[in-house]
């Protein structure tokens, strides 16, 4: 250990590595390349991974919809075709029976799945927004960013039956004037007046939805459009730690229960997991990090096995030298160890040179996407990672500085000063 | 200082075995200075192969200043060679990345002396050869009996027990040869030992005894007048 401290040794090391500078720059260069490779591999992944991560924050991971469709088989008595209605009471039925869904939201809504959007004015504005009822369980699910002053629809509201909405930014937009208080102002859906408690910030993620929606509470929507307890579809999500698709499958089953379906008709509930789909996509963001990390480590060990090359044509160039140097006293291990430590502190160089690199390519890219749409966000490389790198080159610098290092002492002094 | 008895030596070539020495005997007392004369192939660089530890002797006894050299693993044999013996080459051997000073330093890194002293002692034996003024310059900008002259700093740097020539003069001509043979007589006269192999009569008769090696085997050993080398300078 004294011998890596030492002073003489460097001088040593750095006297036979400045020796030949090109060759030394070009075996650099090899390596640099391969953690350069690495460090932007992995940290773009990183970024994608992260950009993915953002994509679905606003979104329960584990969260699917549920829809009624139209039976497929006849069943007790019924008919095929017989057209299904998700029911308020249902929702009850899946929590008492399935205790790994976490929250459920039944929805209604206005303006999708063919019904016209409702006409939205006030004062002499107007224009046609899309129209949910919603209980407050909803932004559980998928949060809703609510601009200040502002919130999303309670617990009282849906007691009450409270004329109140939350609009969309764009909604804002085209029925207030600027510097109007948009809060507390009214606004007229199909006629009736609404208060606006709240305006939420859009988010492009979590399915369906826009700028223009306006939510009002699901009680509220049951009296404006008479629609009873007939529910549009449920926004379900389960706990982290449970199987979505088994946890869709229980719900389908449950429904089918419940509304008399025959239980192999696959057609009769429409459901879409998006805890499946993210699943998926992380699976994809998985797989290109660990692509990467394989691509990285291949290109490191490829630029390592360089340096053992070079190292190698360096010892042969250098047997005399080597052999002088053990007429003079050195002994094996001496000259072992200085050119495990050339092998080694040349791979370092080259590793900490193409870490920096690496870290400027990445910020680059990351000031280059940060203003367009594609899911790439603070692509960093996890310190675990660098640190790893870091020993690999160690371990594997020493590994090849080995081979040379034996050629060197293998052979005898005598030998390698007759060499000419 | 260096004391020989029936050394053999020999070398496999495929099947065939070449006898090198034929049993060499051979007593050295401290501060002699011996030429070791024969033409090529007699086993003179064998033999002072053997002497520096760079090779083994196949049987016979060898003992250096009262160590017996037998048995050495590669270690033990650079301690000992750091510890007892100066080389000097025929082709100088200087390391050509290093100024003059650091080639005289290098044994002396190898004995973990401290820099500065390292450093110190290397200008020191410099001066000795009259090459303080060089020491900084790389071998490539020395002249050949410059270099050889380093390369003897180099060897007497560690302060060695005994100074081993292979053929010192053999690439220089004959002026720079009697200026290299007029140091080496000069460090002689300080009390050190000294063994130079050559195939020159003249060169040899620098010295205070002459071996003669013929196929393996001792000829002749005789005490000689030395020649000065200064007065051909």
């Amino acid at each position: 250990m004294r011998f890596l401290f030492d002073r003489n040794t460097w001088q040593e090391i750095f006297g036979s590595i400045g020796k030949n500078k090109i060759r030394t720059i070009i075996t650099i260069v090899g390596v640099l390349w391969g953690i350069f490779i690495y460090i932007t591999l992995s940290g773009a992944s990183k970024g994608m991974d992260n950009g993915f991560e953002r994509m679905f924050e606003t979104i329960a991971r584990n969260s699917m919809f549920v829809w009624a469709q139209s039976t497929s088989m006849p069943n007790e008595g019924f008919k095929t075709g017989r057209q299904l209605q998700l029911k308020l009471g249902d929702v009850t039925m899946i929590e008492n029976r399935i205790p790994e869904v976490q929250y459920i939201a039944p929805r209604n809504v206005k303006g999708f799945f063919g019904s016209t959007p409702a006409r939205v004015g006030r004062g002499k504005e107007s224009g046609s927004y899309p129209v949910f009822g919603d209980f407050p369980t909803f932004t559980k699910i998928a949060p809703k960013k609510i601009y200040d002053g502002g919130r999303f629809i309670n617990d009282e509201d849906i007691e009450k039956a409270r004329k109140v909405c939350v609009i969309g930014e764009r909604t804002e937009k085209e029925l207030f004037k600027k510097g109007e208080k948009t809060i507390g102002g009214f606004i007229e859906i199909d006629d009736v007046f609404f208060q606006v408690v709240g305006v939420h910030k859009f988010d492009a993620s979590g399915g369906f939805g826009g700028d223009g929606d306006i939510f009002i509470p699901f009680a509220t929507f049951k009296k404006l459009y008479n629609t009873g307890d007939n529910v549009g579809w449920f926004s379900i999500a389960a706990y982290d730690d449970v199987d979505v698709v088994k946890v869709e499958e229980n719900i389908k089953n449950l429904l089918k229960n419940i509304h008399k379906v025959h239980p192999d008709d696959e057609r009769a509930f429409g459901s879409f997991n998006l805890g499946e789909q993210f699943g998926k996509i992380i699976g994809f963001a998985k797989g290109i990090t660990f692509l990467s990390l394989i691509v990285g480590i291949a290109t490191i060990l490829a630029g390592v096995i360089g340096i053992g090359n070079i190292l190698l044509i360096s010892v042969k160039e250098r047997t005399k030298e080597l052999g002088v140097r053990r007429a003079l006293g050195a002994t094996p291990n001496e000259v072992r160890s200085q050119i495990i430590l050339e092998s080694v502190f040349l791979t370092m160089i080259a590793g900490v040179m193409g870490i920096i690199l690496g870290a400027g390519t990445l910020s680059l890219i990351s000031s280059f996407t940060k203003d367009i749409d594609f899911p790439y966000t603070n692509p960093t490389v996890p310190i675990p990672y660098v640190i790893g790198a870091l020993l690999i080159m160690v371990v594997l610098g020493t590994l090849i500085g080995l081979i040379p290092a034996q050629r060197a002492v293998s052979i005898k002094p005598i030998d390698a000063l007759r060499e000419e | 200082m260096i004391e020989i008895k029936d050394l053999h030596k020999s070398y496999k070539m495929g099947s065939n075995s070449l006898h090198v020495l034929k049993g060499i005997n051979l007593s050295i007392e401290a501060g002699e200075l011996v030429a070791i004369m024969g033409s090529s192939g007699s086993g003179k660089s064998t033999l002072l192969n053997i002497l520096g530890m760079l090779d083994e002797a196949d049987s016979g006894e060898y003992n250096l200043d009262g160590v017996p050299i037998k048995n050495l693993n590669e270690t033990k044999a650079a301690k000992y060679r750091n510890k007892f013996l100066g080389f000097v080459f025929q082709s100088f051997n200087l390391i050509n990345y290093k100024s003059a000073m650091e080639n005289v330093a290098l044994p002396l890194y190898y004995q973990k002396v401290p820099r500065k002293e390292r450093e110190q002692r290397a200008m020191k034996y410099l001066g000795q050869v009259g090459l303080k003024e060089w020491a900084t310059h790389l071998p490539n900008e020395l002249s050949g009996g410059q270099k050889q002259r380093v390369a003897i700093a180099r060897a007497m740097a560690a302060e060695p027990k005994v100074l081993l020539a292979d053929e010192p003069t053999g690439a220089l001509d004959s002026t720079t040869s009697y200026e290299v043979m007029d140091l080496i007589q000069k460090i002689n006269d300080l009390g050190n030992t000294i063994l130079v192999v050559t195939h020159e009569e003249d060169i040899a008769h620098m010295c205070k005894r002459i071996v003669y090696l013929k196929d393996g085997v001792i000829v002749e050993d005789k005490k000689v007048e030395q020649v000065r080398a200064s007065t051909y300078v």
